[in-house]
């Protein structure tokens, strides 16, 4: 063998770390099947966390790989909810079409107002989207005809593939059809984030300008990203508005898009799976806590964030990594080699 | 006879009252070895921009093998075979030297907007990456986050970066600039070793460096280009002197 070989062989390994899904990835969805099917009394918790997640992974998107912030990503939540919910108000109410559709209309939204984002600072970037999301909330509230306005919609939604109730009469069968959407589009989530395509969004985030001097069309990445992340906020208003069978203003608030943030943030923005924990912790915690202190339970959110931003996520990781027993044998095993 | 490699005519740059650079002409034969000096705040910073595309000019024209490139972005001036490196190192630190080369090779390719193939996966564009490592001195290095090399590495990458364009001009801004002395050989040995048709516009405040690199010279004054000529020439070319010596006794 070529000592040529050998290094092309370490470089494809290298270039192609992340691929396989290793076990405790595979835990981990596991786990949340488990969870459905263990704790039937909690599905209507879990189905919000996986929807929550779901909205954290189209955050996570543009925040953690391509370095864009966002302020508004309830706007696109909002779309794909109201989609959603205004097809089963007219009595086109099968749950797939409702998500495809709610997903494709926020796509088209996102696509339209991502040049807005190509200028500017990140504060311009943050209150760009913000403006956008207030600009549909009040959309929303104006066109009652389509919206029910302040009322809201109420509507019953079709039978999943025809067979399986989802919402108050199907509780699991709702947290399940989240879990496969989920799923579905984090493994998509996922090999977008290792493509070509990926490594750009990366270079766009660490270096923009040096980007450019690469000759990648930052603008055109950047658009194209947008525009997925987009889609993943209108799947998760989607599925919310088919679980719960309601849409309300309150899906365009300011709140919304400022806790995903902070789900990103807790989770940790750009490894993908930071958004699915960061719902799952904010969500659990405010359960936990609302239980204990019911007006008090975003003082310990709060706290949580400011330790996070202020000691930093890798520090807290590495004195729990010191900890651990896993630790001292990778050490050994570093020694060793 | 073909077209220059990269041409400017009167380029001119204004910022607000100042003139930043003013009636700036010249051109760089294919695969030339050409270096740009002045003293500092002579305007290189802004005319490399000028070129690259990173900022408008005010007036003037840059053409690249023939071609009126002026209006495109600076991405566009990079397909077409314009790169660069920085005087400040511009990497991507949390990636590698291996998937930033990557993208780069990628991007040249037409193939850096493929979302649905994991990288690493063409054996054309790892050989590539591979012998841009290998030329560089990068192999030991290339699974390592670009911000823990150690910082001769880094420079190495920035050129390794430009070239992994394919570039048919390669302007290099101040290639060695804060390497230390143990390190400035391999920059040097990387320099000698650049492929002989790529046209390569040096801008460098090490004179050592300049002359030893370049088969031809142009001084920037106040914005102005100042004399052009070989480095002979430039050596024995008193008013340059004067300029450099004038500058020493202000600073």
């Amino acid at each position: 063998m070529k000592p040529d070989d050998k290094l092309a062989r370490r470089l494809e390994a290298h270039l192609r770390r992340r691929e396989k899904w290793r076990w405790p990835e595979i835990a981990f969805w596991l786990a949340i099947l488990a969870a459905i099917f263990t704790i039937p009394s909690r599905d209507a918790l879990i189905n919000e966390i996986l929807i929550a997640g779901l909205f954290a992974l189209s955050l996570d998107l543009i925040l953690g790989l391509a370095g864009i912030v966002s302020l508004g990503q309830a706007a696109f939540f909002g779309v794909g909810a109201y989609a959603a919910a205004i097809l089963a108000s007219m009595g086109l109410n099968d749950p797939i079409f409702g998500l495809v559709v709610g997903a494709a209309l926020a796509a088209a939204l996102g696509f339209v107002t991502a040049p807005l984002l190509l200028r500017g600072s990140d504060l311009t970037r943050l209150m760009v989207t913000l403006g956008i999301a207030l600009m549909l909330g009040e959309l929303a509230n104006r066109n009652a005809w389509l919206t029910g306005g302040a009322d809201g919609l109420n509507f019953s939604m079709g039978k999943l593939i025809g067979l399986f109730p989802i919402g108050f009469l199907g509780q699991r069968n709702a947290a399940l059809y989240s879990f496969v959407v989920l799923f579905i589009l984090f493994a998509v989530a996922r090999r977008l984030a290792q493509s070509p395509f990926g490594l750009a969004l990366a270079a766009i985030r660490e270096n923009r300008l040096r980007a450019g001097a690469l000759g990648i069309a930052t603008g055109r990445r950047i658009v194209a990203v947008y525009t997925v992340s987009a889609a993943y906020a209108g799947a998760a208003g989607a599925l919310l508005a088919e679980t719960t069978q309601i849409a309300s203003l309150d899906l365009f608030d300011f709140h919304r898009s400022a806790n995903v943030m902070l789900m990103v943030i807790i989770g940790g923005a750009g490894w993908l799976y930071g958004g699915l924990i960061g719902a799952a912790a904010f969500i659990v915690l405010r359960d936990v806590i609302s239980a204990a202190t019911p007006e008090y339970w975003e003082f310990w959110i709060g706290a949580l964030l400011v330790m996070l931003v202020l000691v930093g996520r890798e520090r807290i990781g590495e004195a729990f990594a010191r900890l651990s027993p896993w630790a001292a044998a990778r050490s050994l095993r570093r020694g060793a080699a | 006879m073909s077209a220059p490699a990269l041409e400017a005519r009167g380029l001119m740059k204004q910022f607000g009252a100042l003139i930043a650079t003013d009636n700036v002409s010249f051109a760089i034969a294919r695969g030339a070895r050409h270096a740009l000096i002045g003293p500092n705040g002579a305007g290189k910073t802004t005319l490399i921009n000028l070129v690259t595309g990173v900022v408008p000019p005010t007036e003037g024209q840059v053409l690249l093998e023939g071609r009126d490139v002026t209006a495109l972005p600076a991405s566009a001036r990079v397909r077409l075979g314009l790169s660069r490196t920085f005087q400040i190192n511009q990497l991507f630190p949390h990636l590698t030297p291996a998937e930033s080369l990557g993208l780069a090779i990628s991007e040249r390719n037409n193939s850096g907007a493929d979302f649905w193939r994991i990288a690493g996966t063409r054996p054309g564009i790892v050989a590539e990456i591979e012998d841009l490592l290998a030329r560089f001195g990068l192999e030991a290095e290339m699974d390592i986050p670009t911000r823990k090399l150690p910082y001769g590495k880094q420079r190495l990458l920035e050129i390794a970066l430009a070239l992994a364009t394919r570039p048919r001009v390669l302007l290099l801004d101040e290639p060695a600039a804060g390497v230390p002395e143990e390190e400035r050989q391999d920059i040097l040995a990387a320099l000698a070793a650049l492929p002989a048709d790529v046209a390569i516009l040096l801008i460098e405040h090490d004179m050592d460096l300049v002359f030893s690199f370049a088969t031809r010279i142009s001084v920037l004054v106040a914005g102005r280009l100042f004399t052009e000529g070989e480095p002979d020439e430039i050596a024995r070319d008193q008013r340059v002197r004067a300029v450099y010596l004038g500058e020493e006794a202000h600073g």
